[in-house]
């Protein structure tokens, strides 16, 4: 069985009655009308086929959670239809129902029966769910003992003990420590490995990058964008800054290369030039080597008299993880004062220690530690360079560590 | 209505484990443990016995046994607790379970049964307790024992379509959560479990029917105490009632339930 999910024309409203006695009427006699509608969710349509990942991202306020509860089914649609094939496992909350004075072990026979599941298959799962808690000698303590990360781990593997074809979770991927959270990643990642379709609904843009084929943004109730993640995620983050900044304008075009562009502003500062120079020659390159001294040198062009300006960068990966990334405003080298028509030349010489790949610059012009205040220009993968590794040994990875191994061999028993 | 059915089937593993866990919670904290669910209503018991029999000095008509008023106080409590218990956990069943409601998909049919199933569990407790002060009292009930289960079953139905009904209208207005117990409380008087049905004066005697817990609770002293077959024309009538009740609550629930999870 395959797990599909067709969204057709979603919409939920909720109902002002005026009285509640009206609402109660309204259950025998339909004639009688709402006071008034209030749509938190109109005209959404979307589909995730078998086997794929799909990101849900929006703002507080854009409608996520219903779309969840609308399609788990805790609350009915107003309009339009949700289509659900194969077994679904939604995970909304950690521990549900679990009560603080049964042990780890009853909470979860209680819990998986919540979802379902019989008395026979709960045991047989019992001893993959103990050991994937790791908790040790506490999974038959009373769970009022546990700390609250020992909670969430018993809940993460009671939730994700029984493998669905279509999973939907609702961010719990940051439960526990660091090293749970590699391991809870870890297992949807097998999941979706294994052709189980996934819904993800989260805040976290690095999860939806890595996880995620599809991305869809919601805004305001509406499906703003469904694209590949790089595109939506990037026309997300130009979002979260148009919400600041009422005049600013967001494009986006995909380049030759692959990579997306993606650029908004306000454009009192506007990128001239950005260029990546040879520091030995002065040429411009647009392949770097490991371990080559090379220099990023951006020209801004002002249009406006403005009190503050900062440049930002953030070199990302092909995956569209941020390899680095820092302002002036973190270097304390603030321009103040700015007047329109001058040039500000930004230089920024380093030794290129990436790994062999691609990279793209992404340069931004604003007021201050955030692009949430001024964002004159934000250009998302503006440039792009390739790093290739000719003079060292082969590595793997975006890093070049100044790493050397050192060997040592001796006989057993004679030290 | 048959997809609840289903639904609380495919469920039912949930439906027993959480009875269990309902009954293991109150052992494990407290040393009394389930004692404390049959001490509440018995307390009840020795508080009448007290204050009407010894200092009121009430006598029961056509009853030889000294402790005959003791005996008939147990019999109507009996009826009474598991009702009042049934009632008042479905008044705040959705609201109390708001979360989950909110978070999972599961046949929600199940959280009244589950009420029913452990109230009527603390019932058979207190049921067993009674039996043994009965003996130590020396009053050994007879054969009318056996219509005690029929009883209970009309008893549960009344409970439940009266509680699930004021449960759901409960999620949109919480006036009736605070109402109801008030309610109970008249309804308690008025109902003959610490007096007699005689006593009632003469002129209200017709209103009495009004109340379908008195045929329960008449039947209960009848097979506990009289060791007489129930009023069957009155339990019927009440039957009647209960299932009706009982109907227009699923009815209620069915309708609500769109938009009972966008209130809580």
């Amino acid at each position: 069985m395959s797990g599909e999910l067709h969204v057709r024309d979603l919409g939920k409203s909720y109902r002002q009655w005026g009285s509640e006695w009206r609402r109660v009427a309204s259950w025998f006699m339909p004639f009688i009308a709402p006071r008034e509608e209030h749509w938190v969710l109109k005209n959404v349509s979307f589909s995730i086929g078998s086997g794929e990942a799909v990101g849900i991202i929006g703002q507080n306020g854009a409608g996520k959670s219903t779309l969840l509860k609308l399609i788990t089914g805790t609350t009915r649609p107003t309009q339009g239809t949700v289509q659900l094939s194969g077994r679904v496992a939604a995970i909304l909350e950690l521990g549900m129902g679990f009560n603080p004075d049964l042990t780890g072990r009853q909470n979860t026979y209680h819990s998986a029966g919540l979802m379902g599941h019989s008395q026979a298959d709960i045991e047989r799962a019992m001893p993959g769910i103990e050991a994937f808690a790791e908790i040790g000698e506490y999974f038959d303590q009373p769970m009022r003992t546990y700390s609250s990360g020992m909670q969430m781990r018993v809940a993460f593997s009671v939730a994700t003990a029984f493998k669905p074809d279509l999973l939907i979770l609702d961010e719990v991927l940051s439960v526990g420590d660091s090293y749970f959270q590699h391991k809870s990643f870890d297992r949807i990642r097998r999941f979706r490995d294994d052709g189980v379709s996934i819904m993800l609904v989260t805040h976290s843009l690095g999860d939806v990058r890595t996880l995620c084929d599809r991305v869809i943004l919601l805004d305001k109730g509406r499906v703003l964008k469904d694209g590949l993640p790089d595109e939506v995620v990037d026309y997300y983050n130009a979002l979260v800054a148009e919400k600041e900044n009422a005049k600013l304008s967001v494009e986006q075009r995909r380049e030759k290369n692959g990579w997306l562009l993606t650029k908004s502003g306000t454009g009192e500062a506007r990128v001239k030039t950005l260029q990546l120079l040879d520091v030995a020659s002065g040429n411009e390159i647009t392949i770097a080597q490991v371990g080559q001294a090379v220099e990023l040198r951006l020209e801004a062009s002002i249009h406006a008299d403005i009190p503050r300006l900062v440049l930002g960068y953030m070199i990302r990966d092909k995956q569209g993880h941020v390899v680095w990334g820092t302002n002036t405003w973190h270097t304390r080298q603030i321009q103040e004062n700015v007047k329109c028509g001058e040039v500000v030349v930004f230089r920024l010489p380093f030794n290129c220690t990436l790994g062999p790949g691609s990279y793209s610059v992404s340069p931004a012009l604003v007021s201050s530690e955030t692009h949430l205040i001024n964002n004159y220009e934000w250009i998302d993968n503006l440039m792009v360079f390739d790093v290739i590794n000719v003079e060292r040994d082969i590595f793997i990875g975006t890093n070049w560590l100044d790493a050397r191994f050192s060997i040592s061999r001796q006989n057993e028993g004679t030290h | 209505m048959f997809g609840m059915l289903i639904g609380a089937w495919r469920y039912r593993y949930f439906i027993l484990s959480s009875i269990k866990t309902e009954l293991r919670v109150k052992f494990i904290r407290s040393r009394l443990g389930a004692l404390w669910m049959i001490l509440n209503p018995l307390a009840q018991v020795v508080i009448f016995a007290f204050v009407l029999s010894a200092v009121l000095s009430t006598k029961l008509p056509g009853i030889s046994n000294r402790h005959a008023y003791v005996i008939y106080l147990m019999a109507g409590i009996l009826g009474w607790s598991l009702f009042l218990e049934i009632v008042n956990r479905c008044l705040t069943l959705f609201i109390d379970n708001g979360n989950i409601l909110k978070k999972l998909v599961f046949p929600r049919i199940a959280l009244p049964l589950i009420v029913t199933g452990s109230a009527s569990v603390n019932n058979a407790l207190l049921f067993f307790a009674i039996l043994l002060i009965f003996g130590v009292l020396g009053h050994v009930p007879g054969t009318a024992l056996i219509w005690l289960p029929p009883l209970m079953v009309v008893n549960v139905a009344l409970a439940l379509g009266l509680g699930l009904a004021l449960g759901v209208l409960n999620v949109f207005m919480r006036d009736v959560g605070q109402i109801v117990p008030v309610v109970l409380q008249f309804v308690f008087w008025f109902t003959p479990i610490v007096y007699m049905v005689d006593i009632i004066p003469e002129q209200y005697r017709g209103w009495v029917f009004l109340n379908p817990l008195i045929p329960i609770i008449t039947g209960y002293q009848n097979a506990l105490l009289y060791n007489h077959a129930p009023d069957w024309a009155g339990l019927g009538f009440v039957a009647l009632v209960a299932t009706g009740l009982l109907a227009f609550a699923l009815v209620l629930f069915r309708k609500a339930s769109p938009e009972m999870v966008d209130q809580l």
